[in-house]
């Protein structure tokens, strides 16, 4: 791919983390990014901090994004920070996105997550934040 | 017919992709295939209700979803929601719970309690229900992966409590085949998967006959993105493949159909919505009495909670939600249901506080005391519209089903991931729909306010302190229980999970000598393993 074009595509990871089963929106953000034209690696339901950091790395992607619906993104953002950060990958584009209360947005832009989309965002918004972010 | 084709009324299609005419009557009917199906309430084929005389009887059951916490909070909740009017129960479980982890599971840190009830073992079922008349209070339960040990958790909570267990009613979801398709809360792989749900149905018909082990959801499907038509025709495929499940074991269909049961959503166009549940009553029935020679009447009726409308909702705006909410009450109520019940106005938000879902409860009670809905059975039966549209429903479900049985069948579809990426896929169409106004939204895309304010929504707390609380908990029991039995237990789960048995009667010796939720499902995935999604877009 590196080889032909001339500009690598934007590779975005959309991680579903935590137990959490809903993924109608996370697929939904899926298709859009992808018509967006971005690479987007999809990584299905039940992801450990663990398992986002590697595949963030494995992938090489310019950004790593979560979809959090029922509640528990903090702790978890809290558990995949330093994940991150000792895979060398603080440099990458952080988001999240879902149901994430007003009040947990300083915490999670403290945590590293600097593009926060919750529920009622546009797919347009979160395409042109990426396309703006991405060095 | 001339008249329309002339006209300049911009057409107008529902979301099933049935056409909507500016005008019906009675030569409409008679085009769509006349009264052949309507019949009466009570008699085959259903369309105008299961019972004769419906809510003139008895008013629908409401049943608010609810639970969070530990089982000492949600007991709370249930007591307060009774006290309030509600008439049976629905219990929400967390995460870890309905995917088979125990509370210490390092997987479950963070979730423990945060969308449902935290339950570990048979205690926690004792301290839900403690002091609840289950006689008088019918309990379901919106667990799927680990659907088996809860039932048999209930059961075993129940005979405790000296109820005979060959009378008691209640309900589990146990619809695996669409948690693979929405809601996500799988642990088994597909096969396996259905083979436990035949497992609790034959098990309830033999030991506990008026206990409905399933209740096949279109709802999640329809939340997924399906439209109604397929919300309703792929929930018939899926409990097609259940009862095919069990009549290969060799039980007579009328030795379980009678106590499946259904769940369905009520968001969308008021009329496509209530002539989905007319149409979808009348082809269940059909197919019960034709595909498969089903004699009972009871086991041809289609009885369902039809409730939620969580797709429709909004983030902006949240009251509107309200409004909403009663619209989706009035078409539930027409729909002819049996049970009903709302999500909240804060549901964009947060799991229901007790003054959003007093709410949700009120709205129902107001159907029923002020405005008329319980008096005549069918209310809208009859009407040029609405005969017509359940008619050309009908039509278009049985197509849908026909169209995925040349497909190779629901299983074969749901496991190759094809059902999901074409539900997906019209998500994402309406999604975009919506944003370009064309799928009209109030407070979304039209009608919204000039400057929108914070929103008057109260979030429900959720207690760090539940997990060490629940924690605690399952270790004073594993200290407590007799550790010799609890092993025979589960090695006897194991055992008839590897010999291909009936594995309820080892689960139930399980939960009974207080194994927990997570060591009865690590015995199962060791024989069945664990499911892997099909990522397909």
């Amino acid at each position: 791919m590196n080889d032909t074009a001339p500009q690598r595509r934007i590779r975005v990871l959309l991680a579903k983390p935590g137990l959490d089963g809903h993924d109608q929106g996370a697929k939904v953000v899926a298709r859009a990014m992808m018509d967006a034209g971005f690479e987007v690696i999809y990584t299905g339901l039940r992801q450990t901090p663990e398992q986002v950091s590697r595949i963030a790395l494995d992938e090489d992607v310019d950004v790593i994004a979560l979809s959090s619906m029922a509640g528990s993104h903090l702790p978890f953002c809290r558990k995949l920070k330093p994940l991150l950060e000792a895979n060398g990958l603080d440099d990458k584009l952080w988001m999240i996105g879902g149901n994430l209360p007003a009040q947990d947005h300083d915490a999670l832009r403290s945590l590293g997550f600097r593009g926060i989309f919750p529920t009622g965002s546009k797919l347009d918004a979160i395409a042109a934040y990426i396309r703006e972010n991405v060095a | 017919m001339n008249d329309r084709a002339q006209s300049t009324l911009k057409r107008v299609i529902n979301e099933s992709g049935l056409e909507v005419q500016p005008l019906y009557t009675a030569a409409d009917v008679a085009a769509s295939g006349g009264d052949a199906m309507i019949g009466q309430p009570g008699e085959y084929p259903f369309t105008r209700g299961i019972h004769r005389e419906m809510y003139r009887k008895q008013p629908w059951t409401m049943r608010q979803y609810a639970g969070f916490g530990n089982p000492q909070d949600t007991n709370q909740r249930f007591k307060y929601l009774i006290a309030n009017g509600q008439t049976g129960l629905n219990v929400a479980f967390d995460l870890p719970t309905q995917i088979g982890l125990d509370s210490d599971d390092p997987q479950a840190e963070g979730e423990i309690g945060r969308v449902g009830m935290s339950v570990d073992t048979l205690r926690d079922f004792e301290i839900a229900f403690d002091g609840i008349d289950l006689d008088k209070i019918t309990v379901s339960m919106t667990i799927n992966g680990a659907a088996a040990i809860a039932i048999a958790m209930y059961l075993a909570m129940a005979e405790k409590r000296g109820y005979d267990v060959k009378q008691l009613r209640g309900t589990a979801q146990n619809d695996i085949l669409k948690e693979f398709i929405g809601r996500g809360t799988w642990i088994f792989p597909v096969a396996p998967s259905i083979k436990l749900v035949g497992d609790t149905i034959e098990y309830c018909a033999q030991h506990a006959p008026k206990y409905s082990p399933v209740s096949v959801c279109g709802y999640h499907i329809r939340e997924s993105g399906a439209t109604p038509a397929e919300e309703m025709a792929y929930a018939f495929c899926i409990a097609r493949a259940y009862a095919d499940e069990v009549i290969a074991r060799g039980l007579h269909v009328d030795e379980f159909a009678g106590r499946l049961s259904y769940n369905f959503n009520i968001f969308g166009n008021l009329f496509e919505q209530v002539c989905k549940f007319r149409a979808g009553r009348s082809l269940w029935a059909k197919i019960m009495k034709e595909e498969y020679k089903a004699e009972k009447p009871g086991s041809m009726w289609l009885r369902m909670i039809a409730a939620g409308g969580g797709g429709g909702l909004t983030f902006e705006q949240p009251e509107l939600n309200i409004v909403r909410g009663a619209y989706y009450a009035l078409i539930s109520a027409l729909s002819g249901t049996q049970t009903m019940a709302l999500c909240s106005y804060d549901e964009a938000y947060t799991i229901p506080t007790e003054y959003s879902a007093r709410i949700s409860l009120r709205t129902m009670q107001i159907l029923i005391a002020e405005m008329g809905l319980t008096e005549t059975v069918d209310p809208l039966g009859g009407s040029y519209y609405v005969e017509t549209m359940t008619n050309q429903m009908r039509d278009k479900m049985e197509q849908i089903i026909a169209d995925t049985d040349a497909q190779g069948g629901i299983v074969k579809l749901v496991s190759e991931g094809a059902i999901q990426a074409k539900v997906s896929a019209q998500a994402y169409k309406m999604q975009r729909d919506i944003e370009s106004g064309q799928f009209p939204k109030v407070g979304v895309n039209c009608y919204r306010n000039d400057q929108e304010d914070e929103h008057p929504v109260e979030f429900h707390p959720y207690n760090e302190d539940d997990a060490r609380v629940q924690i605690e908990s399952l270790n004073r029991v594993r200290a407590e229980r007799d550790s010799e039995r609890v092993a025979r237990a589960l090695a006897g789960v194991g055992e008839a999970a590897r010999a291909g048995a009936n594995v309820m009667p080892a689960i139930v010796e399980a939960v009974k000598a207080y194994a927990s939720v997570g060591e009865i499902t690590k015995e199962l995935v060791n024989v069945y393993g664990r499911y892997q999604e099909p990522i397909r877009f």
